[in-house]
């Protein structure tokens, strides 16, 4: 193998080659969403590019790392966020369909103001609702969908909004629960 | 001892619970240190080949690329046991082998450069099934493994380290039998535990002789305790993040942080690899193949008396610690048989195929899933209930094992009995059971089948753990113990005692972090060894601290020792609570009081699982369902009631239950491909299809430490495969000896195709 010498040569001499990965962009637009109501204007092409998945821009990008990747392919839930209050599988969302969405992530769930727990939230640590918590945020957002349209969802209800869920650890009994007991309370 | 204990076996949020919730816990994946560069690795598309030559040159003029390392430039580390591992090697092995590493500016970069590099590969014969690996003709995977069996010479754990069990004799045991049986039965699916959270990790050097990594790890105590002496025993610290999920798969975490430490030398600044799920599935920790021939002894009250046969253990490409896990399912067929006379000879193989790892179940859910329908056989021919043969057969105080050391252990732990009795109350086993090959209930093509299974593991005392609780003047304890958070609890267990020991609020117990740098020696947290053996450590550390506070009180309130008492933070004369004095009197404001503790292995007692389950089993389409689940137990004193139900529960995930219906890697034999390396091919239990799960946990003091506790986590999938898969073969009326139990096999058993 050729040894190397530097890299500063190797990356003068590749740049006419970088900008192939970024062709496709050519016409520059901004992207505007708000994110836990927060508003954020994106530049395509910098900020973002067009193979961004919102799960990356949330994570990468704007800093959101509540959001969790697992499968990256659309088949785990661990990235779920709320778009216009829809929960959404972000690593199946590309950021530049999300011009002009509002987004929950799982950090905007507490009262920025007070610090205030959301109900689910509180449940899930007084119910222990979690092992590894690797699925929790994901699967708080898809609750909170479900409890925002159907604030007293039956158990049936909760295992079918949460059938897209990976949990590993074998949490669902208590997140079945901890979703209960806030359902309970909306009654 | 439940209603005198102000922390220990109620149910109190865990420490990490507010980062979870809000999603603050940090992941490996959400570190991100000061100029990080991202790694990425080329792997093989052949399960078995030559690489005649490696051209990297056009990846290494990728601008923003760092580095790019093959077998011709990577350090001369290895791993594995023995260690036959190199960072990188000549010959790749099995699909998804590594081939060559690139460390970028951005994961992107990282991924383009991959396609950059061309790789000549020469073809080599493979081979996959364990007992063909065996033959003179069969391909050779490594030179350090003549016949592609393990050498037997080598003893990671001590120098008679169990590498078989043989005692008695076995021929005169055979004679004494009222019946004797044989059959062989695969466990074969070599499924994936397959954590949420990828594998990942950051190496960072300080300078030649100074390595950190931050790992997702189960243990960042082993991933030191391991690496350390195939790094050359460099200063190693080693960080534990946030892990998302790991069920034994973690624990070493070797190849990403060979490869991730590879690259951080070749660049000098910190590299991560962090694995796609695909690579997940690829390239990373399998359960062990297991196939068990075997004949079996057995009297007609239950007695076995003999049993000899051969064990095979397909560990695919590579042995991370596949010794250690055949040992320990040594010593496991032993808990779970009081037989006399033995001969097991385990051969442990390698293959053509992603290696196996360390994984829950360690070696034993293997052993038995493949051992428990055999002695089915036997079971049936004597006309036995299994409950009361695994009653009659599980380890009681009085007897022994050779345990993982090659050392007789006696027992000296509590009869499970009663845990199995309560269980078959609950789940209803008596009226459920209607003999073997007996469904429970037939409903036009639908028939309920019961199974139960059991397993159990000395490693609750096993390896060594140290623990020093650090007082402060302000009242307030700080427990610095290298305890990792991957899901079990096990930091907020550690701090529950230890406020237990001071009488102190939980929230004024805290411990450092998963670091090796700042904590004493810990063997790692590892099987279900964290409530006795890390918790002895704790409790001790406590005690002394207790013990150097109270002293440093006396002359201060003009009274022994023994006649304190303390209480949040306060110091008194026992009785005499209204003239407390804080602990800042005793101690003065400048003054740290610090308590040492550890523990020394202890092999004397077990824990004990047993899963009852009952399917449902449609003969005309063949397919099988898990309708409910009793899971029982004796855990001696429970620490938090959620946590326990939750592990429980972990029967279903972790490669457990499900392998007995639908879970496995799918291989394709002629080219060596994981046909399933994605969440939606490869089956995995969802919200809707989950079973009524109901556990039974009985609360037997048991002599571990002061509080009377055992873990038992690691075991809790063990039983379940062997248990649905008896239930399945009661409810058709024919035994299945191959896992998982799909339609196909079911339909064939039922002589429908
Ligand atoms: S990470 Fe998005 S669904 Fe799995
Ligand atoms: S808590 Fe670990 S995967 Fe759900």
């Amino acid at each position: 193998m050729k040894k190397r010498d530097g890299n500063e040569g190797d990356m003068m001499e590749g740049d006419s080659q970088r900008t192939t990965v970024t062709r496709g962009i050519a016409q520059k637009q901004n992207i505007s969403l708000t994110v836990n109501g927060k508003p954020y204007e994106l530049m395509v092409g910098k900020d973002i590019t067009a193979d961004h998945t919102l799960a990356y821009t949330l994570r990468e990008t704007l800093g959101y790392i509540g959001t969790k990747i697992a499968c990256d392919h659309g088949s785990c839930g661990a990235c779920t966020v709320l778009v216009d209050g829809e929960a959404v599988l972000s690593c199946m969302t590309l950021t530049v369909e999300c011009d002009g969405k509002n987004i929950t992530t799982i950090e905007g769930l507490e009262s920025a103001k007070t610090g205030e727990l959301h109900p689910l939230q509180q449940s899930f640590i007084d119910n222990t609702a979690f092992q590894c918590g690797f699925c929790t945020p994901g699967t708080i957002m898809s609750a909170k969908a479900l409890l925002d349209k159907n604030p007293s969802p039956t158990e049936e209800d909760i295992k079918k909004e949460l059938a897209g869920h990976y949990c590993r650890c074998g949490s669902q009994y208590l997140v079945i629960k901890a979703i209960r007991a806030v359902a309970e309370k909306g009654r | 001892m439940g209603g005198e204990l102000r922390h220990i076996g109620k149910a109190t949020p865990r420490k990490d619970a507010r980062i979870i919730v809000t999603g603050r816990a940090q992941y490996i994946d959400d570190v991100k240190l000061p100029e990080m560069l991202y790694g990425k690795v080329l792997r093989s598309p052949y399960p078995h080949a030559h690489i005649r030559n490696i051209d990297t040159s056009r990846a290494e003029a990728y601008p923003g690329v760092m580095a790019v390392l093959t077998y011709q430039n990577v350090p001369s580390w290895k791993g594995g046991i023995p260690y036959h591992r190199p960072v990188l090697d000549s010959t790749v092995r099995f699909v998804g082998d590594a081939v060559a590493l690139v460390a970028a500016e951005t994961v992107k970069i990282a991924e383009e450069a991959l396609e950059l590099i061309t790789v000549e590969y020469e073809q080599l014969p493979a081979v996959y099934d364990a007992a063909e690996a065996t033959s003179p003709e069969a391909p050779q995977l490594h030179e350090k493994i003549p016949g592609n069996i393990f050498p037997r010479g080598y003893r990671p754990i001590g120098d008679k380290a169990l590498q078989e069990i043989v005692m008695g004799d076995v021929d005169k045991g055979f004679k004494e039998a009222d019946f004797v049986v044989e059959g062989t039965c695969a466990y074969e699916n070599i499924p994936n535990p397959l954590p949420p959270e990828p594998p990942g990790v950051i190496a960072t050097w300080e300078d030649p002789e100074h390595l950190t990594i931050y790992t997702a790890s189960q243990s960042a105590a082993m991933n030191r305790n391991f690496h350390q002496p195939l790094l050359g025993l460099i200063d190693l610290r080693v960080i534990g993040t946030q892990c998302g999920g790991s069920y034994g798969t973690k624990n070493a975490n070797m190849i990403p942080m060979v490869h991730a430490t590879a690259l951080a030398r070749a660049t000098g600044k910190p590299v991560k690899i962090y694995f796609t799920k695909e690579e997940h599935f690829n390239a990373y920790s399998l359960r062990l193949g297991s196939r068990i021939h075997a004949k079996m002894g057995i009297k007609k009250d239950g007695t076995v008396t003999a049993l000899a046969g051969e064990w095979f253990v397909d560990t695919g490409a590579a042995s991370e610690m596949a010794q250690v896990q055949v040992a320990v399912g040594c010593g496991e067929a032993q808990l779970l048989l009081r037989c006399p006379n033995w001969n097991l000879q385990p051969y442990l193989v390698c293959t053509n195929r992603n290696p196996s790892g360390v994984v829950r179940g360690f070696g034993g859910q293997e052993l038995k899933s493949a051992l428990i329908p055999l002695l089915a056989i036997a079971m049936e021919k004597a006309d036995l209930d299994p409950l009361e043969f695994f009653k009659k057969n599980y380890v009681k105080a009085g007897d022994g094992y050779y345990w993982r050391d090659g050392i007789w252990w006696d027992y000296r732990g509590i009869d499970f009995t009663k845990a199995m009795d309560k269980g078959a109350e609950v789940f209803g086993w008596h009226d459920k059971w209607k003999g073997w090959g007996k469904p429970t209930a037939v409903n036009g093509s639908k028939r309920i089948g019961v199974g139960v299974g059991v397993h159990g593991n000395a490693d609750i005392g096993e390896d060594e753990s140290e623990a020093y609780v650090k007082l402060s003047p302000d009242g307030r304890a700080v427990l610095h113990a290298c305890v990792s958070e991957a899901g079990m609890g096990e930091r907020s267990a550690v701090c529950k005692m230890v406020a237990e020991v001071l009488n102190l609020p939980l929230d004024r117990v805290e411990i450092t972090a998963p670091d090796t740098q700042v904590n004493p020696f810990e063997f790692g947290l590892v099987g279900s060894r964290g409530t006795y053996t890390v918790g002895s450590a704790t409790i001790a550390a406590a005690e002394d601290a207790r013990r150097k506070l109270l002293e440093l009180a006396a002359p201060v309130l003009g009274v022994k020792p023994e006649e304190l008492e303390t209480k949040d933070g306060l110091i008194y004369i026992k009785g005499k609570e209204q003239a407390a004095i804080p602990w800042r009197r005793a101690m003065g404001i400048a003054r740290t009081v610090t308590g040492q503790g550890r523990f020394e292995t202890d092999y004397s007692l077990c824990n004990c699982m047993m899963i009852f389950a009952e399917v449902e089993v449609d003969t005309e389409t063949g397919k099988a369902e898990l309708q409910r689940v009793v899971a029982a137990t004796d855990c001696g004193q429970i620490i938090d009631p959620l946590v326990l139900e939750g592990q429980l529960h972990g029967s279903l995930g972790s490669a457990g239950i499900d392998t007995a219906l639908f879970e496995r890697s799918v291989l394709d034999r002629s080219t060596g491909h994981i046909m399933n390396c994605n969440m939606i091919d490869y089956k995995w239990r969802t919200y809707i299809d989950l079973p009524q799960f109901q556990n039974v946990i009985l609360e037997t003091p048991i002599p571990s430490h002061r509080f009377k506790a055992i873990g038992v986590g690691e075991v809790a999938p063990a039983p379940g495969p062997s248990a649905v898969l008896m239930a399945i073969s009661n409810a058709i009326g024919k035994q299945i000896m191959d896992y998982p139990a799909t339609p196909d096999k079911i339909l064939k058993a039922l002589g429908k195709i």
